[in-house]
């Protein structure tokens, strides 16, 4: 293989010379069906929230409240709530700062869980120190962490870059930096495993340079476990945003997440079912269907499986 | 739901009162008219109310969605154990469902024109009525009633009722039925000791050894205090379930009719309400506080109805007249951060006033539970003000939009009005809890009518009204322009609650935060006023003082009222005898209450 496979770093010693290693991972995907599955729904949802209030054009945020509680109709597919908020606009709306900081958090926590793993598994120096560190991150009680951070961080980042934007990224940070552990932790072990592998020795023997060892040949090797992580990380990070907004600490209450709306409808579960139903949905669906991209992925990268 | 913090709320704001210095000379003697009202109607309740044989309606299930954790109020300032403990122990006199004294263990309400009250207002008498017993069978003595006084005036004793017994110089025993409390200076207006559910008398043989420094440990009384109540302590289960069972030596030998209680501690208010209205598992559910529709469903069922009174409660927004701008760090809301650049102007608290569709707000919120007010002082009827009723009960966008134009606020490209770099864009801060979000949305969308642009946040009950010098999130703090949240005073003289406006109330550093004058309002006159109130003893002068005071808040903008809040309780459609009552414990009658047959 050339150093233009290097973006997608494809496994040693993985395809016959005749089949790129993107088309074999693509063919191994497609094999595992909850996977395309997942696929599909994952982009509908993605195309939706983010093109759908092109073609649904109701602000989320109008109230009308001579219009409270109504059953979906044409003019509201999915109903309104108790102000007489369209939900459809409103889980839309919802969908993309969820999504959003799903994907962000977990590519933040992906980022320094892989980072630390690595680091404690190739380097036996660091071992140490870094596995301390992270067993002290497990350790720290999150919710009055995130009071901390919210209350030292919110006004600075407020003015820097407005309330919502502000927000955001501090959101985004605190749910990053308080789970990366346990990929971390994932990573260093399965490391550990490849690191005593003789095609690592092999490496080191022909001079290789210890970065390009770690990029080029235990990487690809751990990758199947970092996207297996990454796709729990979405699902989780999309919780605790939910459970940060119900503690008033996320998003202002006007800035629907699809926790959020899941939370406010508890209480109209009689009335106006619709109002849990479509963010439940919302969520379930993502996590599902991120969770079988993963799985499929993970067999898709899996060098062994590339074999058959 | 939501109001998982409005309790807190009061609680806090009641410890804050009662670490304010009490303020003196107050002279209402308009109670006495009621006194003599509630008198007769005492009477004739007596006369009705030999119904039913003790004991025989079985067991009254019961809902507190915020779970008791002692039976001693004098222990813990929350209503819940108020409420609970009420069931037991009960005070002298306390307040009907109008807000009336009536004589409870006393054969009267002492008063001037009866000679109970000294002339000079500086002692009261209490005459016991004869033949009260503990529910140990012991007899219920003056000497009881002196114990309570000194038990929660005992240094390092912790007491939370500690206001009730301000200004009070002694309380002796003139013969065992006979007590005299004497005032360290005249009291026009006397009923505080011993009155009110929050402030019952205990038994001095249980309690004896639990005075001072030693009250939290002496568990097994604070648990089950003996009591004169219909009911007594069976078990109890803190933070869980409590079980009363009738008191075989209560005064009344028809009385209670259920031959037991037992109230169950935890959930939510929607959930509560459910298991009374929708699923009958429960007779009774404390406090409410749901979406009136989503009542709606429940009752639906049939099962149960819901009981409202109003008290003083009032959901009102607080501008802020300080500037609490982040980048002033520390020195934001206090004095030193000079005035609000916008909020300052009174053209602008009028227009957020005037753009507020305050019956909206009700129906989206509050429903049968809520008024729309203009008042701070919304009840008793005698002091409360309709002068304002006219400008401010309706929703007048052009109104405000006018006076905005004329003050030299334009509308910039973003449509939020501005004058010189200045914006009208305000951070709204306010619990967590669904009517509370709901109501910032509402308002937001409001004001947006008007070009003014809202920056809505909330912060859990525990936080924002858990009055943490630390936290910079507490209502006390305000760093923020404006603020939403319920207050309101105990018993119906609104004197000491209209002092919370005086200008030497704000909240600041050097006060710890501990003022209650949350919206910095400072008016030379407004205090002028409030001086010439405290020296007044004339009922209609003093009433008409109060609502020239009510009136002034609500034209100068000090805040802007909202909902005139009530108190919403749900009870099976089974139980009878029920008088909801704001003024005092919800089970105030318990001992009246009984199940159809």
């Amino acid at each position: 293989m050339t150093d233009a496979t290097i973006a997608n770093p494809a496994p040693a010693k993985a395809s016959s010379p005749t089949r790129s290693a993107f088309a074999d991972m693509w063919r191994q995907f497609r094999a595992h069906k909850g996977g395309v599955a997942g696929l599909i729904v994952f982009t509908f949802i993605v195309l939706a929230v983010y093109v759908g209030p092109y073609i649904h054009r109701v602000a989320p945020n109008q109230l009308n409240i001579r219009e409270k509680n109504q059953w979906p109709s044409l003019a509201h597919p999915f109903g309104t709530d108790n102000l007489g908020k369209d939900m459809l606009a409103q889980v839309l709306a919802g969908g993309r700062i969820s999504l959003a900081v799903g994907i962000t958090a977990m590519l933040l926590a992906l980022f320094l869980g892989t980072l630390v793993g690595v680091l404690s598994g190739y380097f036996r120096r660091l071992d140490g120190p870094l596995m301390r560190l992270t067993d002290l991150f497990l350790a720290l009680p999150l919710l009055p962490l995130l009071l901390v951070i919210l209350l030292l961080f919110r006004d600075t980042l407020r003015a820097a870059f407005g309330p919502e934007t502000g927000i955001f990224i501090l959101i985004v940070v605190v749910i990053g930096v308080t789970s990366w552990m346990h990929t971390a932790r994932i990573v260093r072990g399965d490391v550990l495993a490849v690191k005593s592998q003789e095609f690592i020795l092999a490496a080191k023997s022909s001079g290789m340079r210890e970065y390009r060892i770690v990029l080029r040949h235990i990487l690809p090797n751990v990758l199947s476990s970092i996207m297996v992580s990454a796709t729990l990380g979405i699902a989780s990070a999309i919780i605790t945003e939910s459970s940060l907004s119900f503690l008033g600490l996320g998003f202002p209450s006007d800035f629907p997440t699809w926790g959020r709306l899941l939370f406010d409808g508890a209480n109209f579960l009689q009335l106006t079912p619709s109002r849990v139903l479509w963010p439940g949905l919302a969520i379930s669906a993502t996590v599902l269907s991120v969770n079988y991209m993963g799985d499929a992925i993970r067999d898709a990268l899996d060098p062994r499986t590339l074999k058959r | 739901m939501q109001l998982d913090g409005i309790d807190t709320g009061k609680r806090a704001i009641r410890a804050l009162k009662s670490r304010q210095i009490n303020i003196k000379g107050n002279s209402s003697m308009k109670k006495l008219k009621h006194l003599l009202v509630g008198t007769v109607a005492v009477l004739a309740l007596g006369g009705t109310a030999a119904h039913a044989e003790r004991g025989t309606d079985g067991d009254l299930k019961a809902l507190f969605w915020q779970a008791v954790s002692t039976l001693n109020p004098y222990l813990s300032g929350g209503t819940k154990e108020v409420f609970a403990s009420s069931i037991v122990i009960e005070p002298l006199a306390r307040y009907d469902e109008k807000g009336e004294l009536v004589p409870w263990l006393v054969t009267e309400i002492p008063t001037v024109e009866n000679g109970g009250v000294a002339k000079d207002l500086l002692s009261m008498t209490w005459k016991i009525k004869p033949g009260v017993k503990w529910s140990d069978g012991t007899a219920f003595t003056a000497e009881d009633v002196i114990f309570t006084w000194k038990y929660c005036t005992a240094p390092d004793g912790g007491c939370a009722q500690a206001a009730q017994y301000e200004g009070v110089k002694n309380v002796e025993a003139i013969d065992p039925n006979t007590v005299k409390i004497t005032f360290t200076e005249p009291k026009p207006y006397p009923y505080s000791a011993f009155v009110g559910a929050q402030s019952p008398v205990i038994q001095a043989k249980q309690f004896k050894d639990c005075v001072g420094a030693k009250a939290p440990g002496c568990t097994a009384a604070n648990f089950g205090p003996i009591g004169t109540g219909a009911f007594m302590v069976a078990d109890f289960k803190p933070n869980d379930v409590i079980t009363f069972k009738a008191n075989p030596n209560y005064r009344d030998p028809a009385k209670p009719a259920f031959a037991s209680i037992t109230l169950k501690g935890g959930g939510d208010a929607a959930s509560a309400a459910r298991a009374v209205l929708e699923t009958g598992e429960y007779d009774y559910a404390w406090n409410a506080q749901v979406e009136p529709e989503v009542l709606q469903t429940m009752l639906a069922a049939g099962k149960g109805r819901l009981e409202i009174s109003f008290g003083t409660q009032v959901e009102r927004i607080n501008l802020n007249h300080f500037n609490a701008d982040p980048s002033l760090g520390a020195k934001r809301s206090t004095k030193e951060a000079g005035p609000h650049p916008s909020l300052s102007d009174p053209a602008v608290r009028r227009a957020l006033s005037l753009a507020i569709d305050r019956d909206i707000i009700v129906e989206a919120g509050y429903g049968q539970s809520g008024r729309a007010t203009c008042n701070i002082v919304p009840a008793p009827e005698v002091v409360a003000s309709t002068k304002n009723d006219s400008w401010c009960l309706k929703q007048d966008i052009e109104g405000a939009n006018k006076l905005l134009e004329d003050a030299g606020w334009k509308k910039g490209s973003d449509g939020i009005r501005a004058k010189d770099g200045v914006r009208l864009s305000y951070l709204y801060s306010t619990s967590t809890n669904s009517v509370r979000q709901a109501t910032q949305e509402l308002v937001k969308a409001m004001w947006a009518e008007i070009g003014v642009d809202a920056e809505l946040r909330n912060a859990s009950a525990s936080v924002f009204f858990g009055g943490d010098p630390a936290s910079p999130d507490t209502f006390q703090k305000f760093y923020a322009d404006v603020e939403m949240y319920t207050n309101n005073f105990d018993g119906t003289d609104p004197e000491k609650y209209l002092a919370e406006w005086l200008c030497d109330k704000i909240p600041g550093p050097a006060n710890g935060w501990q003022g209650q004058n949350i919206p910095r309002y400072c008016n030379p006159d407004y205090d002028k006023l409030v001086g010439e109130l405290s020296r007044t003893a004339d009922l209609d002068k003093r009433a008409a003082l109060a609502k020239q005071l009510n009136d002034m808040l609500t034209e100068e903008g000090a805040h802007i009222t909202l909902v005139h809040r009530g108190d919403q309780s749900s009870f099976a459609a089974t139980l009878e005898g029920i008088k909801m009552n704001s003024w005092d414990s919800q089970v105030w009658n318990i001992a009246d209450w009984s199940r159809k047959k």
